[in-house]
């Protein structure tokens, strides 16, 4: 038997892998990855309290989640190859017009 | 009886009307007079006069009919305040009904008079416009007079008595701007001003009179007074009638306030007669006579209003005998036989007073208005000698009056009036010389004209009780007639002096008709009051009014001394002035005998000049310390400038604005932007457009968020 | 130490290690495969929480699809390391003591605050798929049914937008 907790944790150091890797690299489609790392991470977190309160709706979530990361995968990775096409570059430090 | 209702007897509804006419001539001429003829606005003025001489009448014959009973018409209700209640109520009887009938008949022989004296006059200074409103005001002056006569208490006298003042002062300064001879000066506003503030002087004297009444009495009525004269000290009595006194000093001309009427003769020569001679000036000797019951009452203060009128008679006549203006002589003239008038009230000679009152005004207006007609005819041979010059240099077109005068001055100013100007007047301007006469002979008192008598019943009563006054009275009288023969000799006896005597021409109908009138009235008017038994009319008629009066007879030694006086003082006139006339530019025969007296007489006994030095000097002074000092200086540069001003400009320039303002307010304001600004260029930094440093305060946030769920 | 708890711990160091990988890694294709590991091994973490249906769907869509996707756009773009930049220089640091921070008080609410009842299932009895697979087709199909629908009209409209997002402007090229 292994507890919920343990699951719970693996989860948290996962997701603030994945939250490292957003705020650390600066090469767009390892951002990217590392945000489908989060979501990941949140997966399995479902799915353990799922499994510990012997109900489906948890694993019917995560079936959506996965669903939708993928639209949201397709769009985002358009997205990243049309701003290679402006500026030549997946570097986000390049993306900051917003400045202030 | 007293204070019962009026009650409706005879004419006696009309009384309001004696004020009401002239009222109405005076609205007319206000309104419309300026689209009126000249002629259509004296007629308007002299009917209302003349309309309100009527009303007189007939008024006087209901006094008559009612045997001489007092009758009062109350117009409408005027004062009612605490204990103090007075209507403006017309008392009709025969001491008012004679002033009455005096005022009215003269004035509307004067304004009549006054259309000729007038229409020439206005030519003569160039302002024609100005007619109409002489008319205005002689109608106000009636209307105000008859306020004053007819009034039946002391406050009800007063608001005449106010009034005329004022119509004095409107008169006086008619030509305001100018003087005498007609360049542009102070002299006879000046003038018009010492009328009304000498008035004013005697005016405060009756003021205190009326207060102390009403606080003594509890009402200024004639009747609530009189009937209540025994139960108050005499000394409050004395009180009354000495302050009283003081009015009439001023009003009627006496010592120590008759100043003012010799500059009076400023106005135009109508003013001076109607004003000044017949109706205005006698207003003080009414009033005593009114206030007869008072008087009665109190011997000490009669014999200070006898001396007085006695004094200023004597004091008068000297200056009349050394002055050269032909209106100034009878003008201390009038101030004399005022002082007649005064010594003979105050000696409880009532009756006599008055018949002196009525027959003056014939006389002294018939004066005054011939006197007015010779000036006038001096002024007429004076404009053509002008036109005559005019021609001999040549010049075809007329000039206008304005450059005439401007020439004349280039050689003289030319005094129309001054008697060392004329000469020979008797050829030149017949009528007036035959109407002057008359006036003369009554004013001097020669028997049968009308001044002897009453002059001589005043001589009369006052032999009786009061020597000292009878004696000054007397050598007054001699005076008079010295003065009035020396007038006579120098204007219309021998050569002329000036060549517009020499060109004099006589006055028009007009004027001449009313002064014929009026010369009837001085020949006839002894007839009221002779002293022989059964004579005595007006003793009967005023005795229904004054209660019971002795009425005397005819004593043949004061007469005797009378008229052998009067006769020696014209026979000496003629010795000095008459058997030898004065030549052009001959001094005056008395100045060499008389020496320092004839140049005190001349120049009236320096009083003017007293009066400036003790009063008018030191007041403008003070009055200039007052102002210049301490309202300009002190108060208003000192303190409102420097003090008030100049602290509030610290305040606000320096405290407030400086400091409060620039170093407080904003100095804080700038300091709250600057820390804005460098706050907002610290914040600013945060955008720095790059997105992993936004998910970094993303994070934070959510640090800090969970970190609080913790907490909780 | 059971045996689940055994296999637990292996699997978790391999999923932490794997994802450290992918963080770490300068070239793009090596942090790519990394995540397909760890996609894997959370996919067999499903199987043990007894979600057979949703494991096999991890791998298939997670790993098969969306790495493949990734791996294509990687090879498209260049897997170059980018070049050394001083911008930022504070953010690393920052970041990384704020993520452990995070981890730490997310583990602590979770586990103190948000603790289920029960425990995990025996992995034995979790793997009967069949029976899973038909319990979940029923709630799927019953219950869920609108977002389901609505889930493939979303997939719809992804497609969509991604083809017309990368489509060339009208005159370039086809």
């Amino acid at each position: 038997m292994v507890p919920v907790d343990y699951y719970i944790i693996l989860s948290a150091i996962l997701f603030t892998i994945g939250v490292t890797g957003v705020l650390i690299r600066r090469n767009a489609l390892i951002i990217f990855m590392s945000i489908e790392l989060m979501l990941n991470s949140s997966n399995l977190a479902i799915v353990a309290f799922s499994s510990a309160i012997k109900s489906f709706s948890g694993q019917i979530f995560v079936f959506f989640v996965i669903a939708v990361a993928a639209a949201e995968v397709a769009v985002g990775l358009a997205l990243i190859v049309e701003i290679f096409k402006s500026k030549h570059s997946i570097d986000v430090d390049q993306i900051s017009s917003l400045k202030g | 009886m007293l204070l019962s209702e009026s009650v409706n007897t005879g004419f006696l509804f009309l009384a309001p009307w004696l004020v009401f006419f002239p009222v109405i001539g005076l609205l007319i001429n206000m309104i419309f007079g300026r689209r009126f003829s000249e002629n259509m606005i004296g007629a308007v003025a002299s009917l209302a006069s003349g309309a309100a001489f009527v009303v007189s009448v007939l008024l006087a014959w209901s006094v008559s009919a009612s045997n001489g009973e007092m009758l009062r018409w109350k117009l409408a209700e005027w004062i009612h305040i605490g204990t103090l209640n007075l209507d403006w109520t017309f008392r009709v009887d025969s001491l008012s009904a004679t002033m009455m009938l005096v005022v009215s008949g003269v004035g509307t022989l004067i304004h009549i008079y006054a259309i000729g004296y007038m229409h020439e006059d206005v030519r003569f200074k160039n302002d024609v416009g100005r007619f109409r409103r002489f008319f205005i005001f002689l109608n106000l002056f009636i209307a105000m007079m008859m306020i004053l006569v007819s009034g039946d208490s002391y406050l009800m006298l007063f608001v005449g008595w106010e009034g005329v003042g004022l119509c004095s002062f409107l008169l006086i300064g008619f030509w305001y701007e100018m003087d005498t001879l007609a360049r542009p000066s102070w002299a006879n506003s000046n003038a018009a001003k010492k009328a009304f503030i000498t008035n004013r002087v005697g005016d405060f004297g009756f003021l205190i009179a009326g207060f102390i009444m009403f606080y003594a009495f509890g009402s200024f009525q004639f009747d609530e007074v009189f009937k209540q004269v025994h139960a108050i000290a005499p000394a409050t009595i004395v009180a009354i009638t000495l302050f009283m006194l003081v009015g009439v000093a001023g009003k009627s001309a006496q010592l120590p306030l008759y100043v003012w009427l010799p500059d009076a003769m400023a106005g135009p020569t109508p003013v001076s007669a109607l004003i000044h001679a017949a109706t205005m000036v006698t207003a003080g000797v009414y009033l005593v006579t009114r206030s007869a019951p008072l008087y009665s009452s109190v011997p000490e203060a009669q014999t200070i209003v006898a001396t007085v009128g006695a004094l200023t008679a004597l004091f008068a006549a000297t200056i009349a005998a050394g002055q050269y203006d032909i209106k100034k002589v009878l003008a201390y003239s009038t101030i004399s036989q005022l002082g007649f008038m005064v010594a003979a009230v105050g000696m409880g000679a009532y009756v006599a007073g008055m018949f002196h009152l009525i027959t003056h005004a014939f006389f002294k207006a018939l004066l005054f208005l011939s006197a007015g007609s010779v000036i006038l005819g001096l002024e007429r041979g004076h404009h053509h000698l002008a036109h005559a010059h005019h021609d001999d240099h040549g010049k075809g077109k007329k000039k206008n009056k304005k450059e005439e005068h401007h020439e004349e001055e280039h050689h003289e100013v030319f005094d129309p009036g001054d008697m060392r100007n004329m000469g020979g007047l008797r050829k030149t301007m017949p009528v007036t010389f035959w109407l002057y006469m008359i006036g003369t002979l009554a004013l001097a008192g020669i028997v049968p004209f009308a001044g002897f008598w009453s002059k001589d019943e005043i001589l009369l009563d006052a032999s009786k009780n009061f020597p000292f006054v009878y004696w000054l009275l007397t050598i007054a009288a001699f005076f008079t007639a010295f003065y009035m023969g020396r007038q006579i000799w120098m204007v219309f006896f021998g050569e002329a002096r000036h060549e517009a005597a020499a060109h004099a021409e006589e006055s028009p109908r007009v004027m001449t008709v009313p002064l014929m009138v009026l010369a009837a009235l001085s020949l006839l008017g002894g007839a009221l009051n002779l002293p022989f038994e059964g004579f005595h009319n007006l003793t009967n008629w005023l005795g229904h009014t004054l209660g019971e009066v002795e009425a005397s007879l005819l004593n043949l030694q004061v007469a005797g001394i009378s008229t052998v006086l009067a006769l020696l003082a014209i026979y000496f006139s003629w010795l000095i002035y008459g058997r030898n006339p004065l030549k052009a530019g001959q001094i005056d025969p008395l100045k060499k005998p008389l020496g320092l007296i004839f140049t005190g007489m001349e120049n009236k006994w320096y009083v003017d000049e007293i009066y400036q030095f003790i009063i008018l000097t030191p007041y403008t002074k003070i009055s200039y310390f007052l102002a210049d000092v301490i309202d300009w200086q002190f108060w208003h540069d000192f303190v409102h400038e420097t003090v008030i001003a100049g602290t509030y400009n610290w305040v606000s320039n320096i405290a407030l604005n400086d400091y409060a303002d620039q170093k407080g307010i904003d100095a804080f304001a700038n300091w709250l932007g600057d820390v804005t600004q460098s706050f907002s260029a610290t914040l600013r930094k945060v955008q720095n457009g790059f997105v992993r440093s936004y998910a970094l305060s993303v994070l934070l946030g959510v640090v800090l968020i969970l970190g609080y769920l913790i907490l909780k | 130490m059971t045996l689940d708890l055994a296999l637990f711990l292996v699997l978790a160091l391999v999923a932490i290690a794997t994802a450290l990988g992918m963080l770490l890694s300068r070239n793009a294709i090596y942090s790519a495969l990394f995540l397909v590991l760890n996609f894997v091994t959370v996919a067999v973490f499903y199987l043990l929480l007894g979600a057979p249906f949703i494991a096999m769907s991890q791998i298939t869509v997670y790993a098969g699809a969306i790495m493949v996707l990734f791996l294509f756009v990687i090879m498209l773009l260049g897997a170059d390391a980018l070049p050394k930049t001083d911008v930022l220089p504070w953010q690393k640091p920052l970041a990384i003591a704020l993520a452990v921070v995070l981890a730490a008080e997310s583990t602590f609410l979770l586990v103190t605050k948000a603790r289920p009842v029960g425990d995990i299932l025996a992995p034995a009895d979790a793997a009967n798929s069949m029976e899973n697979l038909r319990q979940m087709g029923l709630v799927l199909f019953n219950q869920y049914l609108l977002p389901f629908e609505v889930t493939s009209i979303l997939l719809l409209v992804a497609m969509v937008g991604a083809i017309t997002l990368t489509k060339k402007e009208k005159g370039g090229q086809k």
